[in-house]
């Protein structure tokens, strides 16, 4: 047995050992304990060192609040910084390591810093590091990094899975305390569907160290009494291991549950709990003294010592003294000494015995004493201090409103009575507090509930009334407010002298508050110690801003299932087989996997593949994967007069059986899609969008329809999923679809911007079929339905039509002048794009009318379309390049525009571009320099029509 | 903000199905000045308090919705169908 647990107690498994390493060396604790207990049980005190001076710092606490005993749990993947040892569960084969020191925790060359400390106090970053600003990112910085820290992050991927949950319930208790317990038992007992949540790993609480005797039961028994009765209630679910980390509105938290280890489950859990009403039994955290040398390892907090000893049969010390400032330090004391605690000296700073200063360099060795006016020295390996209470109001306040300060609790209580906040000072007051409140909560949603009751309590807790004390008189040495971020006493006093006394300014210029703890232990003390600096009411201080979350949460259970492979869904076209067994290279276009070209054996450079698979179409038959362009059915009698107004061209006298081209305008009267739409009958057409913006002009569709013209009969609906579509496009493609197509596809009987159902491959397959052309060629675009886009593909493949991608799509739209996002950039006009006839001047109103007649949207210096042909026809142009005249300096006030698209031209055998430059449309011949920024290089070039094959559209007819 | 809004289709849903497209403006009518339409497409008040807005339940009926919350407070008083205004 190790040398520190005691005899007997504590509801650790005394019976199984469970092996663990801290900083290398093994070690042994038992089921039940966590890795601070372990530790102390093993008689290491020192578990870390400190941020900024790297003093030697043991545990404070035994809870979530801890603010000292960092650690990094586990190796490799799972390695996890700063971690609370008084939170981290032993595990057999567990791995521990002490952070922020070097070479080791006992001889750490950082300590150096607290020799420094003089230079080192509150706002030294301001008043050091003034300049020069270069310095900052050379040398500070980098300086500071180094020697103040926590724990470094882990650099592998976590191979643990972490999920995401919502749970919906009548009422949500937060913390299993005693007052949780006595709710969750009201409530459930009536029927509600309760949840109760608790970040410790044994609900309970103070039930879990308690002394008291409820209704002459020990607390052990009432506990395990209530967690029976709850688990048999089959509409009560208790969660522990699950902090509460936030209150958003409508009451929806987020809580983070540490899974036990399953094989294949999460490590983490994060739910999101509706609650109808929720309770916040979140207790009371004691508070520190401030003394000089408060952060030996082996000062804690008394009710600390008390957990070690009952909860894990651990002593913290074999000469301890307990230093209290209200009457329930007293009660702790006796608490101790009876579970087997040595006890030496009990001091009370009311009746004038104060600790002055803790002293011992790895650990608390003796304190000075100053009793009645003597001073003497006190011998002891443990020192427990008591400060009072003060309730966890965190939660409570984050959604915005202020603490309130408290004359007769000595602390600040959540922002309104209305609240449902458990605050109670006596074990009796919190089981009725909690079942009255747990009765009245579930009430307000109809149920009849009685408040659970216990009985009375024998040894009850003691109500503290005295007044705080915020610093020890006589104090000598650093004395500590905030542990994790070392900010003593005389920061914030000098904070107060600077003119930082207001409590948010205090709080950054001495960074009280601002570690990983925000302050749970601190934060009182610091207000009070601004309080009598000012000579005011730590009311008029004020407390500083509350904000999720309460503790530190890790990015997995934040980003849950939504990493690697599942970070965004992909979506892949009805046509990927198709193209996956012809070797497609595939690019992501959004969530889309394109096809983007299809090399063949031998082809060593992805152009020659892209000039291949162009030069096909032009030259014989290409087929091309357009499935993923939005796809909107919109059908109604009013159908044409919805298009009619959110088109800026006309559609209303669309025969049934044609497609026309249509603008999309912005209500600013920039462009904001284009594509086709085709009338299938006479209440039905079909609306193509650009692949980009199909959710965005379903949902301006959806907004036309159902705000601004709600009168319309027409409905729309998206069914870009439910269709396979592929461009066939070249002078053979007539021929190869006519194989396979029942209709008639002649120019007579199918000519250009033409729309029809048909049936294809012998009636196997109804499709609908479009004679639309982006390449500028004799085209086809092909519908079928979803399955069946893929047997019609390769149909038509095996008929001689050749795969061509993405990227030859491209070529072939800039060498016709094409537009698409590129040059729709939403600060383009039709007038711009050369397609200012377009706009209807006789429509009474569509979306963009007006705002488009406006002044600036009509100036004839806008820039215009237009293409730009180097005189180098091999050096490429580049999307981006800006446009200058000849022996002009590329400055901004000579900018004449900028290239939207560029490629490379296998027909023209040159590199070509489409731009907007100013005044395009009256510049073709012009020369002009490109000049591209990244590079810095010259090129010149020639303006021409942006139309580089074909300008007389014969083959489009053809 | 409101964490759940309650869509008049669907009932309390999370607000991460919702886009906000901003505040519930009336489109003038096509022959109003040319000071409406401005205000119409680029003028828009930060009130602090209440204020209506025109959300999109995209994750779920496709309605829109006009939102009326506080600011302030992020109490939503109501949810109702633009096309129902």
């Amino acid at each position: 047995m190790t040398s520190y647990r005691l005899p007997a107690g504590g509801r650790v498994a005394r019976g199984e050992s469970l092996g663990f390493h801290f900083d290398g060396r093994p070690y042994a604790g038992h089921p039940g304990d966590t890795l601070a207990s372990a530790l102390l049980a093993n008689g290491v005190r020192l578990m870390g060192r400190s941020f900024k001076y790297h003093r030697p710092r043991g545990v404070l606490t035994a809870g979530s609040a801890e603010p000292n005993a960092l650690v990094t749990i586990g190796e490799g993947g799972r390695r996890e910084p700063n971690a609370r040892a008084t939170m981290v569960e032993l595990s057999d084969g567990l791995i521990a390591t002490s952070q922020n020191r070097w070479p080791s925790l006992a001889l750490d060359l950082g300590a150096v810093n607290g020799l420094l400390s003089p230079f080192l106090a509150a706002g030294f970053y301001y008043k050091t590091f003034m300049g020069p600003a270069r310095a900052w990112e050379r040398l500070y910085e980098p300086l500071i990094r180094r020697a103040a820290g926590l724990g470094r992050a882990g650099e592998d991927s976590d191979p643990d899975a972490y999920e995401k949950t919502w749970a919906h319930c009548d009422l949500l208790i937060v913390g299993a305390g005693p007052a949780g317990l006595a709710a969750a038992l009201t409530a459930a007992r009536a029927g509600a569907e309760t949840i109760l949540v608790d970040e410790g790993a044994e609900p309970g609480g103070a039930l879990l160290y308690e002394t008291a005797l409820i209704g002459g039961k020990s607390t052990d028994e009432t506990l395990a009494d209530m967690l029976a009765e709850l688990a048999a209630l089959p509409n009560c679910r208790l969660l522990s291991r699950t902090t509460a980390l936030a209150w958003y509105d409508d009451d929806v938290f987020a809580a983070v549950e540490r899974v036990r280890k399953a094989p294949g489950g999460p490590a983490e859990r994060l739910w999101r709990i509706v609650a109808k009403r929720a309770l916040l039994a979140t207790g009371a955290e004691e508070r520190p003294l401030v003394f000089g040398g408060n952060d030996r390892p082996g000062v804690m907090l008394a009710e600390a010592g008390l957990t070690y000893a009952r909860r894990y049969g651990v002593a913290v010390g074999r000469r301890v003294a307990v230093f209290t400032a209200h009457e329930g330090g007293l009660r702790t004391a006796k608490a101790l000494a009876a579970s087997g605690v040595e006890i030496v000296e009990t001091l009370d700073a009311r009746r004038g015995a104060r600790v002055v200063s803790a002293s011992g360099g790895r650990g608390l060795v003796d304190c000075e004493i100053e009793d009645g006016g003597r001073r003497r020295r006190l011998q002891v390996d443990a020192l427990l201090m008591s400060g009072g209470y003060a309730p966890r109001i965190h939660l409570a306040c984050q959604r915005g409103g202020r603490p309130r300060w408290s004359e007769a609790h000595s602390a600040f209580l959540p922002p309104d009575d209305g609240l449902p906040f458990v605050c109670a000072t006596t074990l009796a007051d919190a089981l009725d507090e909690g079942a009255a409140r747990g009765a009245a909560l579930v009430g307000e949603i109809g149920r009849k509930a009685a408040p659970a009751a216990f009985g009375a309590i024998d040894g009850d807790w003691t109500p503290s009334t005295d007044k705080p004390l915020w610093r020890v008189p006589g104090s000598r040495g650093k004395a500590f407010v905030d542990f994790q971020n070392d900010v003593q006493a005389d920061d914030i006093a000098l904070a107060a002298r600077e003119g930082y006394d207001h409590v948010e300014l205090a709080k950054r210029y001495t960074t009280n508050g601002m570690a990983t703890d925000q302050g749970k232990l601190s934060n009182l003390n610091a207000i009070g110690l601004l309080a009598e600096a000012r000579g005011v009411s730590p009311a008029e201080v004020g407390a500083t801003t509350f904000r999720p979350f309460y503790t530190p949460v890790s990015f997995g259970a934040l980003a849950g299932p939504h990493r690697g492979p599942h970070f965004q869904p992909v979506r892949r076209s009805p046509l990927d087989g198709w193209a996956r067994r012809r070797g497609a290279v595939f690019v992501e276009a959004g969530l889309w996997m394109r096809a983007s070209y299809f090399p063949r054996a031998g082809e060593t450079h992805w152009r020659e593949t892209v000039n291949r698979e162009a030069l096909a179409v032009r030259g014989d038959v290409g087929l091309c994967d357009v499935s993923t362009l939005g796809k909107i059915e919109i059908v109604g009698p009013d159908a044409g007069l919805l298009l009619d107004r959110v088109y800026c061209n006309g559609f209303a006298k669309l025969p049934v059986g044609r497609a026309r081209y249509g603008l999309m305008l912005r209500e600013d009267g920039f462009i904001f899609d284009d594509g086709t739409t085709s009338r299938l009958d006479d209440q039905r057409y079909v609306m193509t969008t650009t692949t980009a913006a199909a959710a965005d002009v379903l949902r301006h569709l959806e907004f036309c329809t159902q705000v601004h013209w709600p009168e319309l009969k027409v409905r729309v609906v998206s069914v870009t999923d439910s269709w396979a579509q592929m461009a066939l496009a070249g002078p053979r493609s007539r021929a190869l679809l006519q194989a396979i197509c029942d209709a008639d596809l002649s120019n007579q009987a199918f000519p250009h911007m033409s729309a029809r159902a048909v049936t294809l491959l012998g009636w196997r397959v109804a499709a609908r079929l479009f004679r639309l052309s982006y390449s500028g060629e004799l085209a086809y675009e092909i519908a079928t339905p979803a399955g069946e886009g893929e047997l019609v593909a390769e149909a038509l493949c095996a008929a001689g039509a050749s795969p061509y991608g993405l990227e030859a799509m491209g070529v072939l739209r800039i060498e016709k002048g094409h537009v698409t996002h590129n040059e729709i950039n939403g600060t383009v006009t039709p007038g711009d794009l050369g397609m200012g006839r377009m706009v209807s001047s006789t429509k009474a109103d569509f979306i963009g009318r007006r705002m488009l007649a406006r002044e600036g949207l009509q100036a004839p210096d806008r820039p215009r379309l237009v293409g730009l042909l180097p005189f180098a026809p091999q050096a490429p142009l580049r999307a981006g390049a800006h446009v200058l005249r000849e022996g002009d300096e590329a400055r901004l006030e000579n900018d004449q525009g900028h290239i939207t698209s560029s490629c490379y031209s296998p027909h023209l055998n040159s590199h070509i571009a489409l731009t907007l430059v100013t005044r395009g449309e009256a510049r073709h011949g012009e020369t002009v320099q490109v000049w591209n920024a990244l590079k810095n290089e010259y090129a010149r070039a020639r303006i021409v029509a942006p139309v580089f094959v074909d300008p007389a559209q014969e083959r489009l007819h053809g | 903000m409101a964490s759940l809004i309650r869509c008049p289709h669907c009932g309390p849903r999370p607000r991460e199905e919702f886009t906000i497209r901003g505040a519930a403006l009336k489109r003038p009518a096509p022959d109003a000045s040319e000071d409406a339409w401005f205000a119409y497409v680029y003028l828009r008040d930060n009130p602090r308090g209440p204020h209506e807005e025109h959300w999109h339940h995209n994750g779920g009926c496709r309605r829109w919705l006009t939102v009326a919350r506080d600011t302030a407070t992020h109490a939503v008083s109501c949810v109702q169908d633009a096309g129902a205004s």
